[in-house]
């Protein structure tokens, strides 16, 4: 393995401009279009005056509400795109001024695209990532062979090795196009919504996984996604794309303080609550109910009675004398408006009473 | 393991085609003549030497070339139906031919190869210009087009064009010269001589060794050409690249045997099941062995041995081929996948 990878994360936090960290300078990303006249190129920014940087040895994540320019920004760093204006700077060098091989040995990517990966076995597909090592003929040396296996011991899939790449299931698709990028041996990983297609273990696995890559082999990642909470869990920083496409960079707990979260994602129906970190269903609740119940229900009682348009309020408040009693063992006695009283067991007859009243 | 049946396959049916036909020649004169020495009798030499020797030669190289070139446009659009005639070299060919069938009267006589004058050359020639000028326009808008599935319908349709024309002429063409653009139309190894060898061998070798040295190239293709740029690709040379080797390749092969259908369709699909990989380094020389040794079983069936019958060599291919093809992909448990590639 080449040195900047295991280099010591505390080491890279000291010099930013070591090979890894990404650095853009009043980077324009967007689409030249050809326009009617002869000659003339029309140029469409997406985004503008970017200056970010993604430190090596952090997660970073790029978040934003869909059309905003995530991928746009990711392709125009990888490469994909010609930059509009500004520069794209990786360890220091100027993105422009590498040619393509060399570019393609600091910088690897996983794309959003699902991949149709044909006839091949796992190791094949990740050891097609050491296309920019290898010679002429691309024949595998022993030194790429112990890269592609240390690729996919790193992302947790060395056992899969020998399996055919097409009969993976999504989790462990993604896991092995990330060791396929591992396996070019670059200091910066990008990931454009490598989470979009898994269930939720796969997705917190994935995204911790990519955590752990950066903290341990001093990588520099920056990952796209639309898994907000699960983001600002787990990023050590946050490039946040805003709907007036300001591009906001930070801890995700200075974007949480700063408003920029809530700003960026609340909706007619989505609340962003800002101590907690989490998102909530925003509902105006149509009236109020006394809830009797010990602590390690009541939040669970609380959430599905707010689903029913109903607010727990203090028992002086206007509740019009509906009351919902905990009575244990699944059982609850609810008074209604009118005075009458039902015996109820369980939350789904609990939610189907109360929406009558 | 896979590689070496096929090449021994292909040697056995090379020896094979050189001693059947109207007249069987003993196996163990037809070795002694392959290493220079002179058959018990003469004719049988002659036999060998002018009349088999090119035909068996001219099916090892044109099956090898058009399965490489299979490969080639199968990996660079992706596409498990393209095959070395989607960008319509066969078509370009065909009108090549039907301009000099129709237009001159100085008629290949349906490969025979005792023609006079402009025939059979000419119909050479007339097919070589028609590919290339048909690839020529394909190459110069690839400039433009960014997208390969693009490049492919506009191969497609140039193919249509052309064939739209080559319709066109054979309405104005008399009854008996249209015959023989159909004749030319059911491909043949059997016409090939010495002299159309040392042109066509060389010509397809250089495309084949162009496929053997881009095998990394169209390895990197193999996700997709975004990531193929991201590992470092010159994605834009590469395609160029396997646009001209399969142009020279399929080009050469139409211009001198007509177009053969089905080999360069099915031979990548046939070798990357039977390989179980689609990895181009071993994909490619197997390729070359499997076409080489397809063909080879198509010239043995278009002239059953011991009898004079002469089936239509593109029948043979795909009435042949077509069953074994599809028996082939549904009895392999990964032949779905294999097609999808």
């Amino acid at each position: 393995m080449s040195d900047t990878m295991t280099e010591p994360v505390a080491d890279t936090a000291r010099r930013p401009d070591r090979p890894g960290g990404l650095v853009t300078q009043g980077l324009a990303v967007g689409y030249r279009t050809r326009s009617p006249r002869r000659g003339h190129r029309a140029a469409r920014a997406v985004l503008s005056g970017l200056d970010l940087e993604a430190r090596a040895g952090e997660l970073t994540v790029l978040l934003g509400p869909n059309g905003a320019g995530k991928s746009t920004l990711l392709r125009t760093l990888c490469g994909l795109l010609p930059p509009l204006g500004g520069r794209v700077h990786i360890g220091g060098v100027d993105l422009a001024h590498q040619p393509p091989a060399a570019l393609a040995r600091r910088l690897a990517v996983v794309l959003t695209d699902r991949v149709d990966a044909g006839l091949l076995s796992v190791r094949e597909l990740a050891g097609l990532g050491r296309h920019p090592h290898t010679g002429f003929t691309g024949r595998l040396t022993a030194a790429d062979h112990a890269a592609v296996a240390w690729s996919l011991k790193a992302v947790g899939a060395g056992h899969l090795a020998d399996r055919p790449a097409s009969e993976l299931s999504d989790g462990e698709r993604q896991r092995v196009l990330t060791a396929r990028a591992l396996a070019q041996e670059p200091a910066v990983v990008l990931l454009d919504e490598p989470t979009a297609f898994l269930d939720v273990p796969s997705r917190v696995a994935l995204t911790v996984l990519l955590r752990d890559l950066a903290r341990d082999k001093g990588l520099t990642v920056v990952v796209s996604t639309h898994d907000l909470e699960l983001a600002l869990r787990v990023a050590d920083a946050v490039w946040l794309v805003d709907r007036d496409s300001g591009v906001h960079a930070g801890a995700p707990e200075d974007l949480i303080r700063s408003g920029a979260v809530a700003a960026a994602f609340d909706a007619d129906h989505l609340a962003f609550d800002a101590a907690s970190g989490t998102f909530g269903l925003r509902r105006t609740a149509r009236a109020g109910v006394t809830v009797d119940a010990p602590a390690d229900v009541f939040p669970l009682l609380e959430r599905a009675l707010a689903r029913e348009g109903l607010a727990v309020a203090a028992p002086a408040g206007p509740t019009a004398g509906r009351t919902v009693t905990w009575d244990g063992a699944e059982r609850l006695t609810l008074t209604g408006p009118d005075g009458q009283v039902v015996r109820v067991r369980g939350f789904h007859e609990l939610t189907r009473t109360v929406r009558t009243w | 393991m896979v590689v070496l049946a096929l090449a021994a396959g292909t040697a056995l049916l090379f020896v094979l085609a050189l001693a059947t036909g109207s007249h069987p020649v003993p196996v163990a004169e037809v070795v002694r003549v392959l290493f220079g020495g002179t058959a018990e009798d003469p004719r049988w030499t002659v036999i060998v030497e002018q009349v088999r020797l090119p035909r068996a030669l001219t099916a090892a190289a044109v099956g090898a070339a058009l399965a490489v070139a299979g490969v080639q446009m199968q990996t660079l659009f992706r596409n498990a139906l393209a095959d070395p005639f989607s960008l319509g070299v066969s078509s370009g060919a065909s009108m090549g031919v039907a301009a000099v069938v129709v237009g001159t009267g100085g008629v290949a006589g349906s490969f025979t190869g005792d023609l006079a004058g402009l025939g059979r050359v000419g119909v050479v020639i007339a097919a070589s210009l028609g590919a290339a000028a048909v690839l020529a326009l394909v190459l110069l808008l690839s400039r433009w087009v960014r997208s390969a599935v693009t490049l492919l319908v506009i191969g497609v349709m140039i193919g249509s064009a052309a064939t739209a024309m080559v319709g066109v002429m054979l309405v104005y063409a008399r009854p008996e010269r249209a015959q023989q653009f159909v004749l030319w139309g059911l491909g043949s190894f059997g016409a090939t001589t010495w002299p159309d060898l040392h042109v066509m061998l060389p010509v397809i070798g250089a495309g084949l060794l162009t496929a053997l040295l881009t095998a990394k190239r169209l390895n990197a293709l193999l996700l997709g050409e975004d990531y193929a740029r991201t590992m470092g690709l010159n994605v834009r040379r590469s395609r160029d690249l396997a646009l001209l080797g399969t142009a020279l390749l399929a080009g050469t092969a139409t211009a001198f045997c007509g177009p053969i259908a089905f080999l360069g369709l099915a031979v990548p699909h046939l070798t990357r099941v039977a390989l179980g990989t689609s990895d181009h380094r071993a994909l490619i020389p197997a390729s070359m062995l499997a076409g080489a040794f397809l063909a080879l079983a198509c010239a043995l069936l278009s002239q059953p041995p011991g009898t004079d019958a002469v089936l239509p060599l593109n029948a043979v291919t795909s009435l042949f081929g077509a069953p074994v093809v599809i028996a082939f992909l549904i009895r392999s448990r990964r032949g779905v996948q294999g097609v999808a590639s």
